[in-house]
């Protein structure tokens, strides 16, 4: 790392290894303006351990040892480093050095902002313009008879948090759309997520109404029986409250809440109870202890694992995500999903329903639409979630990590059915904290267009599709081989996810690598054919 | 005994047969005399579903009016329901499944009668002979040697007749330290680590009693596995207020004072009806589909199978460590010998020795370790996780061994020369088989019940080439580390492969399983390919230089 600009330099700094009994690595810190990097030089191979700033959620000093000053460093991507620095001085600068990077205040002093891969400008917006969500609908073949795209929000007036593109029914007035729009919490109206073209039936989302005990709101019920009415297979729409129905409830109180079934036409209401995002931050934490419990029994470990939650939550996600795909493909039936914003759970549970209604968005380039679409575009608040700048720590919760955990979960059960793997679920949920690139900053699409990510930062996209031979799934069966997914939910289906939570304390891994196998072995295949071709000459 | 005594109504037409993940098939039911045969003749595809009787562990029946249902669950934790119209064959058939699945007499079991429709390549009653270990130790170290002191069974009634022994003790010696240590089961050879010449031994526990009986042959028999200077670990699979307890009846352990060069470990390992109340417990909580997530995590955690499996593994390794990381010779034994013993000297060779991970040598190490060494398969496996007799001599010590095999298995994906499939084959050939391999309590009862001449062998069936392929794993390349597990709950995993396997469909898991086999097996075609190209071009390039020449 000598090329790199290092702020500070402390030498004689040990890194504990937690798992490990071999003596303790020692060796030197730097802090460049991006990265933590520590370097062992006791070991024969010069190792190097790279920790980028934004990545850091926590810096602790804790009480001295014999062995020095330690710093206890934890990460949002679930690395845990455990320095020792010989003197207190260092230790203390060290500390005040992360606290000040690890907690950028603006905008500009985010990564992306001055990432420079060297690239031309040319391909820099290229890279951008890799994931065009106006294809997707079109995929879906819209716009058609009962659907199209419409540019009524393009001066974000309609609602401020979603794009200045989206889909309604055609039948959708902009009386209606107006109408609905101030009757929805933020203004964040149904709009279409997802057609399931065979039938007709779509998948809509939007936030919480604000019916209180008694209001309504006429062009909103016409709204939902355009949705319904835009499905001619199917008599009646769900409408589906994501919410635990005593949160619902309470919601009332406060001029918000849910849509009475009185008012609405042939509409069948149904609560989901996935709990809010205080729940699953406290839920995570949980977790996090009992990962970092040193040495426990496996009793500790697995009630550790029962009272964080953690897998409850998961399952009641999947579980949602499974009953929108049913009702869309058995039932014909077309769903109304929100929660109270539409941006946590709404944004998992229809992601979730159409990466098990459509192959599509099981391979790269579909699932980097899935997310540009159902999160990106449609405001899920990644800065706030994800704790980029100094801010509301209530702000932060792990709802992308819950959607990314359930695709992983879905690997398990479906080991052919994704083109990529593990590595690139792990890499996106990287990417999705370390600000390098210009996708997930900011909350929204209107605030990415002020902070102009588009013209100074970089997409991730083109970025990961480079790397496509690393990242694929050698045993995937390709588009056509398994076209919906239907999971099993029962408790004993879901796995504790050790390659993410205890992703950086290697000695838990399996020592051998099936992927890198069967990936080397394809390569190696790949180079056998190509002498084939050469010798049959 | 007639088995036609037995069976009042030997076939049932029009019953209907229910399997999870199956749709419910109409067909006739059949009763013979070890098996129970549905089979419909339903559409283009006649279905036939053999059940051995032996392998029932329990059965239910119901009367809904005159229709009645029998609910069988299998020792390999399988679950079947027949629905039998008419009260009288059900319930004929349901006393014929009990009488003919808890027969008495071993020589009425199925291994007995069943004539294989393979041609026998190679016997397998005699494909693991000691003799043939012992002539690859002496390749390597002449410190050894094969006594037949308990050639008639009697020094030692749960032995063999051959056993490896420290050169410098005789016969009349080892005839001693056996009635020192409980059940004759005097201190044997089953491990030498070539890398360092360090040794594992195994026995039953000394009888010291309360006044601290000592027998001098005894001590020269483990200390002569020492190096001089060094020390050696015993490995106590006991707490250590069992084993001072265990005193008072006339056990006991190697004391300091006596064996001032060993170091004493206890490394508590469960035992008898406390793995199989833990073995139903797991089962019952992963049947049970209305538990919601807590109420699974807090059952799986409950049945405390897992920390069996954690602390067998943690055993083992701290075996091994003693042999490979400290260079000492280690002495493994519980109580009598006959269970975590085994468990602990068996696993300690799977992480030590590469030749136990290919197919060949596991099925050297069970028959080593675990039939030769006396396990008491028919007593441990008479009943599953379904029975409600609570024998105390039941436990699922041999599944805990498979398991933890998987277990590194799963962390060493490469290691191993045969796949979960292979593991799982030995868990139900250990509770029900055709063959004879695994009747019996040991080799002297199996001697006197004339197995290798009455029976057919599981080895001599699995050992073709047609059914290895089977088992092969296809990630496998031979390597010849020490591997190390680890323990941490994290890398712990419940084995699917036994315990989900009839709760969950399996398709998706074979595709996957087919899909390495195929990318492996197109590399290989390939590179045999290449290999056969590029022996043309050289031959066509000296060709054509002879050419030039002439």
């Amino acid at each position: 790392c000598s090329h790199v600009l290092s702020l500070l330099q402390v030498e004689n700094v040990k890194l504990l290894d937690r798992y490990a009994s071999r003596k303790a690595a020692s060796g030197t810190l730097y802090l460049t303006a991006t990265h933590l990097i520590y370097v062992d030089a006791s070991a024969e191979v010069r190792k190097e351990t790279w920790i980028l700033h934004h990545h850091i959620s926590s810096v602790e000093k804790l009480p001295l040892t014999t062995a020095g000053y330690p710093l206890l460093i934890h990460c949002k991507n679930f690395h845990v480093a455990h320095f020792v620095i010989g003197q207190e001085r260092d230790c203390h600068d060290v500390f005040t050095s992360l606290l000040k990077l690890s907690q950028p205040v603006k905008h500009e002093e985010l990564y992306a902002f001055s990432y420079n891969p060297k690239m031309s400008k040319e391909s820099r917006e290229m890279g951008w313009k890799l994931i065009d969500l106006k294809l997707d609908y079109q995929r879906m073949g819209i716009p058609n008879d009962s659907w199209e795209i419409t540019d009524i929000n393009k001066d974000y007036e309609v609602c401020s948090t979603y794009p200045p593109e989206i889909v309604v029914p055609r039948a959708a007035t902009k009386a209606m759309v107006m109408g609905s729009s101030r009757f929805r919490s933020r203004g964040r109206i149904p709009v279409l997520s997802y057609l399931y073209k065979e039938n007709n039936a779509a998948l809509c989302r939007c936030s919480q109404p604000l019916a209180g005990f008694s209001a309504r709101c006429l062009e909103d019920e016409q709204m939902l029986q355009a949705i319904r009415e835009a499905n001619p297979g199917c008599p009646f729409m769900y409408v589906v409250d994501t919410r635990p129905k005593l949160n619902a409830m309470a919601n009332r109180a406060a001029g918000k809440g849910y849509e009475n079934e009185d008012n609405y036409e042939n509409i069948r209401f149904k609560f989901i109870g996935i709990e809010n995002i205080h729940v699953m931050r406290s839920s995570l934490q949980k977790l996090l202890e009992v990962c970092e419990m040193k040495s426990p029994s496996m009793s500790d470990f697995l009630t550790g694992l029962e009272n964080s939650g953690w897998l409850r939550h998961i399952k009641a996600v999947m579980d949602a995500g499974v009953f929108l795909a049913k009702a869309v493909r058995e039932e014909r039936a077309s769903v109304l999903v929100h929660c109270s914003d539409g941006w946590d759970r709404t944004a998992q549970v229809c992601s979730l329903a159409s990466l098990l209604l459509d192959p599509f968005y099981r391979t790269f380039k579909g699932f980097m639409v899935l997310i540009e679409k159902e999160w990106i575009a449609m405001g899920h608040k990644f800065s706030h979630r994800c704790g980029h700048l100094d801010g509301d720590p209530k702000e932060v919760s792990p709802v992308f990590t819950q959607f990314v955990e359930c695709v992983w979960q879905l690997m398990q059960q479906f080991p052919c059915s994704f083109e990529f793997s593990e590595r690139f679920l792990l890499e996106i949920h990287d990417h999705v904290y370390s600000c390098q690139f210009g996708n997930f900053l900011g909350t929204c699409h209107r605030e990415r267009e002020e902070l102009r990510i588009f013209e100074k930062t970089h997409s991730l996209w083109p970025f990961l599709l480079q790397r496509k031979q690393e990242l694929r799934n050698p045993l995937y069966r390709g588009f056509t081989a398994y076209k919906e997914l239907q999971p099993n939910t029962l408790p004993f289906s879901f796995q504790f996810w050790c390659g993410m939570y205890n992703r950086f304390d290697k000695g838990m891994h399996p020592k051998q690598s099936v992927l890198e196998r069967l990936l080397s072995c394809l390569r190696h295949s790949v180079t056998l054919e190509d002498s084939t071709a050469q010798l049959e000459n | 005994m007639e088995f036609a005594e037995l069976i009042k109504t030997p076939r049932a037409d029009n019953v209907v047969l229910h399997r999870p993940f199956h749709p419910a098939v109409e067909g006739t039911l059949c009763l013979t005399g070890h098996h129970l045969i549905f089979s419909s003749r339903r559409h283009d595809n006649a279905e036939e579903l053999w059940l051995l009787h032996s392998n029932i562990d329990s059965i239910e029946k119901r009367f809904v009016g005159s229709l009645g249902t029998i609910v069988i669950k299998c020792k390999d934790l399988r679950i079947i329901q027949l629905d039998i119209p008419g009260m009288e064959e059900c319930l004929n058939i349901a006393s014929s499944i009990e009488a003919l699945s808890t027969l008495d007499s071993v020589t009425l079991m199925y291994p007995f009668f069943y004539r294989p429709m393979f041609e026998v390549l190679e016997d397998g009653w005699s494909s693991f002979l000691l003799e043939q270990e012992f002539e690859h130790l002496s390749s390597v170290t002449n410190e050894w040697r094969l006594s037949c002191v308990n050639k008639e069974f009697s020094v030692c009634p749960s032995y063999p007749p051959v056993v490896i022994v420290p050169k410098s003790i005789d016969d009349e010696a080892l005839r001693r330290v056996a009635l020192f240590r409980y059940g004759g089961r005097f201190p044997v050879l089953s491990y030498y680590h070539k890398k360092n010449g360090m040794a594992m031994l195994r026995s039953s526990q000394p009888l010291t009693g309360t006044n601290g009986r000592r027998c001098k042959e005894d001590e020269k028999l483990i200390n002569s596995t020492l190096r001089s200077g060094r020390r050696g670990f015993v490995i106590d699979t006991r707490p250590l207020n069992v084993a001072q307890q265990a005193r008072a009846k006339g056990g006991g352990f190697e004391q300091e004072v006596h064996y001032p060069q060993w170091r004493r470990i206890h490394k508590y390992i469960e035992r008898f009806h406390i793995l199989q109340e833990s073995f139903i417990k797991l089962v019952e909580a992963c049947n049970d589909q209305s538990h919601n997530m807590d109420r699974w995590l807090s059952k799986l955690e409950a049945s405390n199978w897992l920390t069996h499996i954690k602390e067998l593994l943690t055993a083992a390794c701290l075996a091994a460590q003693c042999i490979d990381r400290e260079g000492a010779s280690v002495l493994v034994h519980g109580s009598e010998g006959t269970d975590s013993t085994l468990q602990v000297t068996s696993l300690a060779q799977i992480i030590l020795d590469p030749r136990c991970r290919t197919i060949r040598g596991f099925e050297a190490l069970v028959v080593r370790e675990w039939l030769q060494a006396g396990h008491p398969f028919q007593q441990r496996c008479a009943q599953s996780a379904y029975s409600n007799s609570k024998q105390k001599w039941e436990a699922p010590v041999f599944l805990l061994f498979l398991e933890c095999v998987w277990q590194i298995h799963r962390q060493f994906p490469c290691s191993f020369e045969f796949n979960e499939h292979f593991l799982i084959l030995l868990f139900e050939h250990a509770y029900a088989s055709q063959f004879g391999t695994f009747l019996g309590n040991n080799e002297s009862e199996r001697a006197k019940l004339k197995l290798p001449q009455k029976t057919m062998s599981l080895w001599s069936w699995v050992n073709r080439p047609e059914e290895l392929s089977r088992f092969q794993n296809p990630l496998y390349e031979a390597n010849s580390l020490v591997i190390w597990p680890s323990v941490a709950p994290q890398s712990l995993q419940l084995w699917e492969g036994i315990f989900l396997r009839w709760n969950r469909p399996s398709r998706f898991l074979e595709e996957a399983e087919e899909e390495r086999i195929n990318i492996i097996k197109y590399n290989k075609e390939l590179q045999a390919k290449v290999n056969v190209l590029r022996r043309q071009l050289a031959e066509m390039e000296t060709d054509g230089e002879v050419q030039e020449e002439e």
